[in-house]
């Protein structure tokens, strides 16, 4: 019984921690897309951070400096995503592509070169990761924590205050956002730079707290899964965290079942569980699932008339 | 209260604008009265939408003073408007689909970083509006479910709840039915009762002259005339707005109807979403007649057009159209359509008449490309191609006579009268035209019924979909009423008029 109960706990633990990215990034990326601007640049950003915070955290032994370092990385990326779609009006989709591109190739050249290690950076001593809090096996460091914060912070952004309100209402119908008077590019500015924040600390998370430093292309689709996670949830914070924590949960037992003999199957191919997140998520962006819910302007740059 | 130091409510002097080398408004000076309803008409592009971006912010001003209230200010930005308690009724309007009445009232004036309080004070204030000028509308109604005329009134309540005394609406009754247009009179004579300022943006002629008190003309950009409406007609307005005397009436003569060019029975048609948005419908059309379809925008007339057309297979009934038979199982594209001589003026130019980016030469023979003379062996003949529009033109007058212009160069009526000509010009059996004259100005109406007629007397079958009365009045020699999927009605162009056909296309009455 015992066993059980150790074995469930354990699963959970796991499972919080494999989810923790993913609910950063897929509510940074639910701010963004609910002002209309599609996000296919969480991975770059993520991974962006994730090096970037290794790498400062190695040079400067702290880990706080990591995560700031994480988030300036992560923000640039977001304004020259918002700079591209929001102020040139250009296309979205390619502008996430392009800056998914940029992360993958300069953190492994700045590795490099910086660190010569076939693009990872130095392994992380104890004193410069973030570590657990109260339970030093489930690994509940304080971004596992904001990113549970993060979910009832953001519905309550979204759905109670003025912010929110006009948010959603310049995803849906920009020109009544500027009928209005308020600006719509500000607006959307402001989503992007919150997209930016989110995913800076999930990009820390990922290589100094989870793991001890970066590798290369550490984030491994974690981006699009929280953005899966998005359109599964209905641009919904609490259904999105939801699909988050299921995703994690599949991960979770994959990590479980490797090596282990069901009755009457046999080994599990592990490969298949381990790609299930993936196939789910392919399932989900190829858009079988709510189609009607996205915000309407979501990808279709503004143009005021003249 | 702010000191009051002149009875304009607003004045212009001067003003001039441009868009590159178009002069949309020059020197326009123009003086409302505080607490009265103005009206002010004038073709596409006369200006008179400019002229109110201006005022309200969306464009500045090259040159020019605006004067609210007897003080000079300058306009910026909509914000500045809305400081001057200047406020606008779009067109198209300005709300969230998927937001509630409530939530729409607040945006940009939500009295606060946290909604709760914004909310309840609108709720309280949405009540106090509704009494005082009888502007009735479920503040937790979903903006989606509401009728267009509904969200029209959400739109003026938006206005109003941020203080508005002056009112700006802009061609407000281009998407509702009879009554509903009626009913948005009454509610301006309420507001002007209450001394809020209205000016009337429009081109329809009865409304402004059964709400106005004074009437602004405008011409090419300027302001060409000013009148008391009691001192004026509709034949005056029309004269001035064009510049030339314009008859509205034409001298049919009666219909001499011949073998049935297309027959439809128990029609029907369920789409992607499994509504059915056609739902058993059967008529005929006979050659040299002018069959009218009537309704409210979006009950099935587009749909009904699409299927005839080629573009939509019925998934119920059946279609004879000259003679061949088309149903579900024997569908025919557009191009077989072509072949039976199925001639279609789409309702929608811009996306389906036309290519915007390509020359008028080659929208002159969109559809009809691969037949001689313009193509021999899947190459074009340019040369041959150029100067078959050019003869198009001539004959269709349209403006400027130039084929080797872009198709987008060109204003609605002059698009209109080339994709008129085009399909026209092969002398169809049976032609469909869905709103023959939207976004056409006065001089090409008149021009295109004209060639509507003529073609009916020669001989072709002519089916008009149109969500304006007054023309499928002036035009059909029977008319079908649509509301929700169905024929609701069928009447006589002589024992039509616009009441009993309002009625039927709300569905509240069936003949």
């Amino acid at each position: 019984m015992e066993e059980v109960f150790t074995l469930v706990v354990a699963t959970l633990a796991a499972t919080l921690r494999v989810a923790t990215p993913l609910v950063l990034c897929a509510m940074g990326g639910l701010f963004s897309e609910k002002s209309g601007i599609i996000d296919v640049g969480l991975e770059g950003k993520m991974l962006m951070a994730a090096f970037f915070a290794a790498a400062t955290a190695a040079v400067t032994d702290s880990a706080w400096m990591g995560v700031g370092a994480a988030i300036i990385a992560a923000e640039a990326l977001a304004l020259l995503h918002g700079f591209a779609c929001i102020t040139h009006r250009g296309n979205q989709v390619v502008s996430g592509i392009a800056l998914n591109i940029l992360a993958m190739g300069l953190t492994v050249v700045l590795g490099t070169a910086w660190f010569a290690r076939g693009g990872q950076t130095p392994p992380l001593s104890a004193g410069e990761r973030l570590n657990p809090i109260f339970f030093p096996v489930a690994g509940d460091n304080v971004i596992v924590y904001a990113a549970l914060l993060s979910v009832p912070v953001t519905w309550w952004l979204i759905e109670r205050t003025r912010f929110g309100l006009r948010l959603r209402a310049v995803g849906e119908m920009p020109l009544a956002v500027d009928a209005a008077g308020i600006s719509v590019p500000w607006l959307r500015y402001r989503a992007v730079l919150l997209c930016g924040l989110f995913a800076g600390l999930a990009g820390a998370y990922l290589s100094i707290a989870q793991n001890a430093g970066f590798s290369r292309d550490m984030t491994a689709g974690q981006g699009f899964i929280a953005l899966a996670a998005i359109i599964f949830g209905r641009w919904r914070p609490f259904p999105a965290f939801g699909a988050c924590l299921a995703f994690g949960l599949l991960d979770a037992i994959a990590i479980r079942l490797q090596g282990v003999k069901l009755p009457g199957i046999g080994e599990v191919p592990v490969q298949l569980i381990q790609a299930m997140p993936y196939l789910l998520t392919l399932f989900l962006l190829a858009g079988f699932i709510g189609r009607t819910v996205a915000p309407k302007a979501a990808g279709v740059p503004y143009e005021k008339e003249h | 209260m702010q000191e009051l130091t002149s009875d304009a409510a607003i004045e212009l002097r001067g003003i001039d604008k441009s868009f590159g080398s178009v002069q949309a408004v020059r020197g326009v000076s123009l003086r409302i009265e505080r607490g009265s309803i103005t009206g002010i008409v004038g073709e596409n592009g006369a200006g008179k939408s400019t002229l109110m971006s201006i005022l309200y912010g969306l464009y500045r001003a090259d040159a020019g003073e605006i004067r609210v209230e007897g003080r000079p200010v300058e306009m910026t930005s909509p914000r500045d408007a809305i400081g001057r308690g200047i406020g606008m009724v779009h067109q198209h309007f300005m709300l969230v689909d998927s937001f509630t009445v409530l939530e729409n009232l607040i945006l940009g004036a939500e009295g606060g970083p946290l909604l709760a309080g914004g909310l309840a004070a609108a709720r309280a204030e949405l009540a106090r509006l509704a009494q005082d000028y009888g502007l009735a509308v479920d503040p937790d109604a979903r903006v989606s479910d509401l009728s267009v005329g509904e969200q029209q009134r959400v739109e003026i309540l938006k206005v109003l709840f941020r203080g508005a005394r002056i009112l700006i609406l802009d061609e407000p009754s281009a998407v509702l039915t009879p009554q509903e247009t009626n009913r948005l009179l009454q509610i301006l004579r309420v507001l002007r009762d209450r001394g809020v300022t209205v000016v009337l943006i429009t081109h329809k002629l009865r409304e402004i002259l059964s709400v106005t008190d004074r009437v602004i003309v405008m011409r090419r950009g300027e302001v060409v005339a000013e009148r008391a409406t009691s001192k004026t007609s509709a034949e005056e307005l029309a004269e001035l707005m064009v510049g030339r005397k314009v008859r509205f009436s034409f001298d049919k003569a009666p219909a001499r109807t011949g073998e049935p060019r297309l027959v439809a029975r128990g029609l029907s048609l369920v789409d992607d979403r499994l509504v059915r948005v056609l739902d058993d419908i059967s008529f005929e059309v006979r050659a040299g007649e002018i069959v009218g379809i009537a309704g409210v925008s979006g009950n099935g007339q587009s749909e009904l057009l699409q299927v005839l057309a080629g573009i939509r297979r019925p998934t119920g009934g059946a279609l004879e159209v000259c003679g061949r038979k088309v149903d579900a199982a024997h569908p025919a594209d557009p191009a077989e359509m072509r072949e039976l001589g199925v001639a279609h003026v789409p309702e929608d130019r811009l996306r389906q008449g036309l290519v915007p980016a390509f020359l008028a030469s080659e929208t002159s023979i969109l559809g009809y490309q691969d037949r001689e003379p313009f193509c021999h062996n899947y190459l074009l003949d340019g040369p041959a191609v150029g100067k078959y529009c050019a003869e198009l033109m001539d004959r269709f007058d349209v403006r400027p006579r130039t084929p080797g212009l872009l198709s987008s160069s060109f204003s609605g009526g002059n698009q209109q009268k080339l994709i008129l000509a085009r399909e026209m010009a092969r002398h169809p059996r049976l032609l469909l035209v869905g709103q023959p004259t939207r976004g056409v100005d006065i001089g090409a109406i008149e021009f295109i019924r004209r060639e509507l007629i003529a073609s009916r007397d020669a001989g072709c079958a002519v089916l008009v979909v149109s969500v304006e009365l007054e023309e499928i009045l002036s035009l059909a020699d029977r008319i079908l009423v649509m509301s929700g999927g169905r024929i609701v009605g069928e009447v006589a162009a002589a024992d039509a008029d616009e009441r009993t056909l309002g009625l039927m296309m709300t569905g509240a009455r069936a003949a």
